[in-house]
């Protein structure tokens, strides 16, 4: 039975949604409720390629992604669980095939060092050096950040849920939202299948199904959702660390610490909407790739390919906070593809947005304002 | 000589999850099998859950109450059986 009433109500019950809410009630809000549709991990986040790194092109994701490390490595402590998060610091690689792709790895890096962040610029030979299988014909230089790495994104969902929970928060699955009810520019109340509840606090964490929530109380928020397919391997010897990116076809890969080798890649003309279906066209042209690079993985077997959606927007960078439009509703939404990785960061600082505290990072830039001034901020390192 | 209970069945072979280990995590308040399936990694091994999904539906049939019918069923998705990285990328020449 759903509430009748609640402080806040958080749609979505991926890694964002279960971040804001653990963040709100160890903050020792009350009255805080979770929604989701299905079940949790059930959008982005258990679709994800699950990816941590500090290698980003914008000033604020490298000042989050830092902060995002940060509350990796103190994670297990923090939400006090039994849960193997998997982390792992393996590194983050992105290659350049043109003297275009690799001067914006230069600026990026630039950035990066100038926020402390360690990354810097390789040659091909030293690329070689760290990952002798890689064939680096055509690479003419790479990025680089041995911080970056892996992380269970489901058993990091879960470990939020649990603290959440222990902290009083309810958490409602398989309940959709079908309405929010606004008074005079005010939130009202929430209406899903199973009931109401009345709120004046909503947050949209609702990841790409966020373009919906957003027409329930007016907004046109810029997100198109669109599929995105990845497979994996059977588990075999660890043979490599990092995520290697290629920006020559968009191919990318990593060997999680369980042994498997995650594969996927970037494909414009990929099907938007919420389906969740995969193709054949994908495995074999994403295996033609990826062995183009890494001829050691010929006789490794696919055991299983999956796909989720990206929230893609304009400017391939998120949309955070309050609006001017509709008091109490809070948004959280158009990751465009790297969300998991933000959940310790902007899980904080939605927290202290909805409570009123000054955000310990100022999060103005990803206003959803900025569509209406047109002050984009384009995140040119996207996967 | 150690007590055998059936908390010690293998019930995905795949990736080496015992009954008890299913047990544990529906009682920790996850019924739905898909959240079964990404805490454990059962069924997300090469066979995709062909022995343990039912295994694991029933046993939260059980311990819930609810009905087989009830109960949402984890996707298998292609392969059907693994198949080689350069077997799939000769397929596309």
């Amino acid at each position: 039975m759903l509430p009748v009433s609640a402080e806040v109500v958080i749609i979505g019950g991926g890694v964002h949604g279960c971040s804001i809410a653990y963040h709100l009630a160890s903050k020792g809000m009350h009255g805080v409720v979770v929604l989701e549709q299905k079940y949790l991990t059930y959008g982005g986040t258990g679709r994800s390629a699950a990816g941590i790194r500090q290698q980003f092109g914008t000033e604020i994701n490298c000042r989050l992604a830092k902060e995002n490390i940060k509350g990796f490595i103190r994670m297990k402590e923090e939400l006090d669980t039994d849960f193997d998060l998997e982390l792992e610091q393996g590194g983050y690689m992105w290659l350049a095939y043109t003297e275009g792709q690799l001067n914006q790895l230069r600026e990026n890096v630039r950035l990066q060092s100038s926020l402390g962040i360690p990354s810097k610029i390789l040659n091909p030979d030293e690329i070689k050096e760290l990952i002798p299988l890689l064939d680096v014909e055509g690479v003419l230089g790479a990025s680089w950040c041995a911080e970056d790495g892996h992380v269970n994104p489901h058993r990091v969902t879960f470990a939020y849920y649990e603290a959440a929970k222990r902290l009083g928060v309810k958490f409602y699955t398989y309940t959709k939202v079908v309405d929010i009810e606004i008074e005079k520019d005010k939130v009202k109340a929430v209406v899903t299948d199973k009931g109401k509840i009345s709120t004046r606090k909503v947050v949209n964490a609702a990841g790409p199904w966020g373009k919906e929530i957003g027409k329930m109380v007016g907004l046109d928020i810029p997100v198109v959702s669109e599929r995105h397919q990845i497979m994996v391997t059977e588990p075999v010897n660890r043979i490599i660390k990092p995520l290697i990116l290629c920006q020559d076809d968009g191919s990318y890969w990593k060997q999680e610490p369980t042994g498997g080798f995650l594969i996927g890649m970037d494909n414009p003309n990929e099907k938007k909407g919420y389906d969740v279906g995969v193709t054949w066209q994908f495995m074999e042209e994403v295996s033609r790739r990826v062995l183009k690079k890494m001829p050691i993985l010929r006789d490794v077997r696919v055991v299983r390919q999956w796909s989720g959606p990206y929230d893609i927007t304009p400017d391939s960078q998120s949309i955070v906070g309050p609006v001017e439009e509709v008091e109490g509703f809070y948004l959280d939404v158009g990751w465009s593809g790297h969300g998991l990785q933000f959940a310790p960061s902007i899980g904080r600082i939605m927290s202290e947005l909805i409570i009123g505290e000054e955000p310990f990072i100022s999060v103005d830039v990803l206003s959803f304002n900025r569509f209406k001034t047109g002050k984009l901020i384009p995140e040119p390192a996207c996967i | 000589m150690e007590k055998f209970t059936d908390d010690d069945v293998i019930v995905c072979r795949c990736e080496d999850v015992t009954l008890g280990q299913i047990r544990e995590v529906i009682r920790r308040g996850y019924t739905d099998p898909e959240e079964i399936k990404r805490i454990t990694r059962a069924g997300m091994g090469p066979c995709q859950g062909k022995t343990c999904r039912d295994i694991i539906i029933r046993e939260v049939a059980r311990i819930t109450g609810k009905r087989i019918d009830e109960i949402p069923v984890p996707t298998y998705r292609p392969p059907s059986k693994p198949i080689k990285v350069g077997l799939l990328a000769e397929e596309s020449d």
